[in-house]
């Protein structure tokens, strides 16, 4: 019945339904990557500087022959497992520490927010920049640096949420009736604090498709891994005459940033319904 | 409405040729999907000059909507009215054009809201609050407004006005802001004045010079007034008519002495036997055995604001506390908002940890344990809390929530979960609750979730925190009946804490009245009643709105206890 009822608060937000489709398109272009475009795809497979609609390149060739519409299906892999898996590393430190600051309160809570705020004063893009730059660019470097710069806001976010839910009269009578602290954080306060949470996290997983693509735009992407970054990035220099080589990595990366817009949009009506009758 | 005019006062009758406000036959739609229809149906009634009419009734009885389709309220286009019209001074208010409309809320027909926390502007100083209404219905220049806000700051009872008319209402006690209220109500002269739930928010004390101030106001300017409330006591307090509502309907209708003595419709009988009363012939508490629990001077201060450069401000919320509950007894922790009574029960089940003093279970310093040495004690304290709506975890089943606190100490899932069920059912609940969850359930049976999942701990002592202020009046006979029959079943201690001394004459043995974190008097319920020691209790006493009216015999409580 819940789940019914969630389902008809995000329906009734049309651009939310709009972006979970163009998204399950995505999530299909990359599932099926390989089977689409067999083969490599930094293996040289037509002319050079092929245009769009010509015969074997349907969105045309780079520089160096390589087709553009196979780089953006290998790399909508990427760019969602970059997406997914550090937004989840994120979303482990930042719950975690938001958590245990907000139910313990005083020193520990002091201490943890510090620790938060030591983050923020860092610009997350240098940061990111130079934590892959120290440890060599691979795909488990730029996911740990991605999380690393991403987990304040979570934690911030965790702890409000815990600290107005530990004095709540339900919390309280679990204290009273001799559940453990990690019972109470587990199964008491954590259910219903995550609502907020997972709509900041999807829009957290746009965010770090930016940064994934800015940062192998600098160059500092995994050099084994086709990223729509990269291929805006490589193209840059001749976007005067291939317009089409950093066009659609472009479209690819803007069309995801807005699809996981409009759903955490979707995921917020949805979740937080007194919100959303108040705006409507 | 024939069989109202029988009901009609001679003054009525005189004054009917024009009554300040005819309701004819309104009705109110809800949107659809909502739990009726109609909020309020087929209503008829009429206000006179120099009168005051109570509208009472329970939550979702449609009597504040009815009020707001007065002042224009509603919230359009969800909530509307359906049919029938409001007639003022013979004209409908419903046919008026909206610049008329306007004129006259706020002019002739003023309003005064239950929550005096929000309904005034928090960045506005209060004496432009006040004048807000003068510039918007009178052409008089600002000097001579202001001077009529001091007039009126003045009349509403508040010292210096001059200097209140500057401040900010956060700066004022909740009664000065409801006190500001009625000001503002009163700033046009209007004939008829609203009063929805007033004194509602308010502590007792409060309630009484309200309620006092309302009621000289009214009779000074022979005012109009339709005052809105759940309760009887304030009812038989100031009312000179009454009107009954249920489920939007009007059930009874007539003056005040005939309903609140001679109350025909069973609803108004039920509503008149659930108003609580001390019981006069209750038993003393026969105090066998050892004491159960012993508080013996425990403090408590508060730390209040401070922060990395601040140093904070020490708050004392109890001060010197020391109380005895015998096993079996049920002792009442008495006051007013603020007097330190929550932090007293918190103190004992263990939320709190005072300063110091000692709290003694069965001997044994609860205060001095660690906290594994406290858990034992988990079990044999529990607690009732007070809002039956954030209690309980929205996202568990009935079930869970009341097995949990067995499961915590080690019993096993399935067995604790089919003792569970038989709680529900030794509340009154059916065996399905136990798979649902607690927003489908009302408040009332909420409240009855809360003390099963206290009882699956199988205390021996229940720490009732105002466990029935939040429930409509006749849920709150309900439920205190449960608790009161439970207690006497289990032979448990209760420690109940609550603000209304109606509630705690009815329940309690023995009574702890306090006052800003001191315990000003303690004795058994029929001493503290009859024969009050302390200056504050007999204040307390003699602020419980109507206390002048005897509730008819035939509706009087079986007295608990006796036999």
């Amino acid at each position: 019945m819940m789940n019914s009822d969630f389902w008809r608060a995000f329906a009734r937000n049309k651009g939310a339904v709009l972006g979970l489709a163009i998204l399950i398109a995505i999530v299909v272009l990359a599932a099926f990557a390989s089977v689409l475009f067999p083969g490599d795809p930094w293996e040289m497979a037509t002319a050079p500087f092929q245009p769009p609609l010509s015969e074997d390149a349907m969105l045309g060739s780079d520089m160096l022959g390589r087709d553009i519409a196979s780089g953006i299906a290998h790399g909508a892999r990427v760019s969602l497992l970059i997406g997914l898996t550090s937004t989840a590393a994120a979303l482990a430190i930042g719950v975690t520490l938001g958590a245990l600051a907000g139910f313990h309160g005083g020193k520990v809570d002091d201490a943890i927010m510090r620790f938060t705020e030591l983050f923020q004063t860092i610009p997350n893009f240098v940061l990111a920049v130079v934590l892959v730059a120290i440890f060599t660019p691979s795909l488990t470097t730029i996911v740990l640096a991605i999380a690393i710069v991403s987990w304040p806001p979570l934690a911030r976010l965790a702890r409000a949420e815990f600290l107005s839910l530990r004095s709540r009269e339900f919390v309280q009578a679990a204290i009273t009736t001799g559940q453990s602290n990690s019972t109470i954080i587990l199964r008491q306060i954590l259910p219903n604090s995550l609502s907020p949470i997972i709509v900041s996290a999807s829009l957290m997983v746009a965010t770090a498709i930016l940064l994934e693509s800015s940062l192998s735009f600098l160059g500092l992407g995994d050099p084994n891994a086709m990223s729509w970054g990269y291929m805006i990035g490589a193209a840059r220099t001749v976007i005067r005459q291939a317009w089409w080589m950093s066009v659609f990595p472009g479209l690819a990366i803007v069309l995801t940033v807005l699809a996981l817009n409009l759903v955490g949009e979707g995921l917020n009506d949805a979740l937080n319904p007194k919100l959303a009758r108040s705006r409507g | 409405m024939s069989q109202f005019d029988l009901l009609r006062t001679p003054t009525e009758t005189a004054a009917m040729t024009t009554p300040l406000l005819d309701v004819r036959g309104l009705s109110i739609a809800l949107p659809p999907g909502a739990d009726r229809p109609l909020a309020v149906d087929n209503l008829t009634f009429t206000l006179n000059p120099d009168e005051i009419l109570c509208v009472v009734g329970e939550s979702g009885s449609g009597k504040s909507m009815t009020a707001h389709a007065m002042m224009g309220l509603l919230p359009a286009p969800h909530v509307r009215v359906s049919g029938g019209s409001l007639l003022f001074k013979g004209k409908d208010v419903l046919a008026m054009p909206e610049a008329e409309q306007r004129s006259l809320r706020g002019g002739r027909i003023a309003m005064v809201f239950q929550e005096p926390m929000t309904a005034l502007n928090p960045l506005m100083r209060v004496g432009r609050q006040i004048g807000e209404s003068l510039r918007e219905h009178t052409d008089l220049p600002a000097p001579a407004r202001r001077a009529r806000v001091g007039e009126l700051l003045a009349q509403v009872g508040l010292p210096n006005p001059a200097e209140l008319a500057e401040a900010y209402p956060f700066r004022l006690s909740g009664g000065q802001r409801q006190r500001v209220m009625i000001a503002m109500a009163l700033a046009c002269q209007p004939d008829i004045l609203i009063a929805d739930e007033p004194t509602t928010a308010l502590d007792v004390t409060t309630q009484k010079q309200i309620l006092d101030l309302i009621r000289s106001i009214q009779a000074e300017r022979h005012m109009g007034m339709m005052f809105i409330t759940h309760d009887f006591g304030v009812v038989a307090e100031i009312a000179h008519r009454v009107a009954v509502m249920r489920h939007g309907k009007l059930v009874e209708y007539g003056a005040a002495s005939d309903v609140l003595n001679r109350p025909q419709h069973p609803y108004t009988r039920q509503l008149i036997a659930s108003v609580p009363h001390y019981i006069e012939h209750r038993d003393d508490h026969a105090k066998t055995g050892a004491p159960l629990l012993v508080a013996d001077k425990v403090r408590k201060v508060f730390n209040v604001g401070g922060g990395l450069f601040k140093k904070s401000k020490p708050v004392v919320a109890g001060d010197d506390l020391s109380l005895t509950i015998h096993p079996g007894e049920t002792v009442g922790l008495v006051g007013e908002s603020g007097s330190g009574k929550s932090t007293l029960g918190r103190s004992i089940v263990g939320l709190i940890k005072p300063d110091s003093g000692r709290i003694l279970f069965e001997g044994t310093d609860l205060l001095a344990l660690d906290r594994k040495g406290f858990r034992p004690y988990r079990r044999t304290v529990q607690m009732v809390f007070q809002d039956p709506y954030a209690s309980l975890n929205p996202r568990h089943r009935v079930g869970d929530i009341v097995a949990q606190g067995p499961v915590a100490f080690g019993e096993d899932h399935g067995r604790a979960l089919a003792r569970a069920r038989e709680l529900l059912a030794m509340v009154g609940l059916d065996g399905s609750a136990a798979d649902r969850f607690p927003h489908e359930f009302s408040g009332g049976q909420r409240q009855r979730i809360g003390i099963a999942r206290a009882l699956a701990m199988e205390p021996k002592l229940l720490v009732a925190d105002e466990p029935v202020s939040a429930l409509d009046v006749s849920v709150q006979g309900q439920v205190l009946d449960l608790l009161d029959d439970i207690r006497r079943r289990l032979n448990l201690a209760m420690l109940f804490i609550t603000h209304d001394l109606r509630v705690a004459a009815q329940v309690c043995d023995t009574i702890a009245v306090m006052r800003r974190g001191r315990i000003v008097e303690m004795g058994t319920a029929r001493d503290v009643f009859t024969h009050p020691r302390d200056a504050y209790t007999r204040s307390l006493l003699d602020a419980i709105p109507g206390k002048a009216w005897h509730i008819p015999d035939d509706l009087q409580k079986i007295p608990a206890g006796a036999h």
